[in-house]
């Protein structure tokens, strides 16, 4: 079977949600329930509304997903 | 999710994998220099169909065939044609049959007449890099101590796995959850339970791990041109351990 990988996208911040969680539009519109990679976390990198992210969604569950990078 | 089966599910997946690995034992017997894949094809259908059941990889996202075929430098998912076998050629026979509804997938790569030695080796060390992969099924080690034995064992002899494509759980879908890899490092993934069904698929290159796709949208070669062998068993994980469904 293709290796199946996690799906990159960009998208902005609209809404911070407890444990570090966060409401994420994409560029195509949809929202998705974003969480913070380790590397952003270790990183103590700020996460605010507004902020353009890099989110990476599982090809199996395409409401969920993980902000691997925060733009400047 | 990773979707647990029940006792009397892996009952009805044994029956489909028994079946295909019944033909594909079939399609062993006849090979020889001189036919060409699509005979190998056409028997592989019809056996499958016999025994009441649907091949599985025909019109899976537009596959054309019963068989998958690789010969040589072809590493999985070769579409079968009029190309005639040759005595030192090695072909990687890919199957699949659906019955009841429950899916079985099993593969292996055999030697076509006399083949050089390379080869040979090449076929020997892929088999048993998945049956060192099949001895770490157990319930409750992780998922990627499968992958790790797989890569470590392939690589101590020499060789390369393919990284593009892994094997895959399955059940009432061919492919589900989750992925298993053929490489990486232990102690990562989830944790096997006892209803899991995997079909761990080891592809091992002569050469490097690259891999390309040719135009026909399916058949995938190596990068280098060297030889590539897949073996595959679907396997049911009890509570004892494992259980190979795709052994006869």
């Amino acid at each position: 079977m293709e290796k199946e990988e996690a799906i990159e996208v960009e998208g902005t911040v609209v809404e911070p949600l407890p444990n570090a969680m966060f409401r994420v539009e994409l560029e195509s519109g949809h929202k998705v329930l974003a969480h913070v990679s380790g590397k952003i976390r270790m990183n103590f990198i700020r996460i605010l509304p507004g902020d353009k992210v890099k989110v990476e969604l599982s090809p199996y569950d395409l409401s969920r997903g993980r902000i691997t990078y925060r733009y400047k | 999710m990773i979707i647990l089966k029940s006792k009397s599910e892996i009952e009805k997946m044994a029956v489909a994998c028994r079946i295909v690995a019944e033909v594909l034992q079939e399609i062993v017997r006849v090979v020889r220099p001189g036919l060409t894949t699509l005979d190998l094809d056409a028997l592989a259908e019809r056996n499958i169909r016999l025994r009441n059941a649907i091949p599985a990889f025909k019109g899976y996202r537009g596959f054309p065939n019963t068989l998958c075929v690789a010969l040589n430098e072809q590493v999985v998912h070769g579409i079968p044609s009029k190309r005639r076998l040759q005595a030192g050629d090695i072909i990687g026979l890919d199957l699949g049959a659906k019955w009841e509804g429950y899916y079985g997938d099993a593969a292996v790569t055999i030697p076509v007449g006399q083949i050089p030695i390379e080869a040979e080796n090449l076929l020997i060390t892929t088999q048993e890099a998945l049956a060192v992969g099949i001895r770490e099924v157990r319930p409750g080690t992780h998922l990627s101590n499968i992958s790790h034995a797989i890569q470590r064992f392939a690589e101590s002899r020499g060789y390369n796995v393919v990284r593009a494509f892994v094997g895959h759980g399955i059940g009432t879908a061919l492919h589900e959850e989750p992925q298993v890899p053929n490489f990486g490092p232990p102690g990562r993934g989830p944790r096997l339970k006892a209803g899991m069904v995997l079909a761990i698929e080891p592809m091992v290159n002569l050469g490097d791990a690259d891999v390309e796709i040719l135009d026909d949208g399916w058949t995938v070669v190596t990068a280098d041109s060297q030889l590539s062998a897949h073996f595959e068993h679907t396997i049911a994980i009890t509570e004892e351990g494992h259980q190979i469904l795709t052994a006869l």
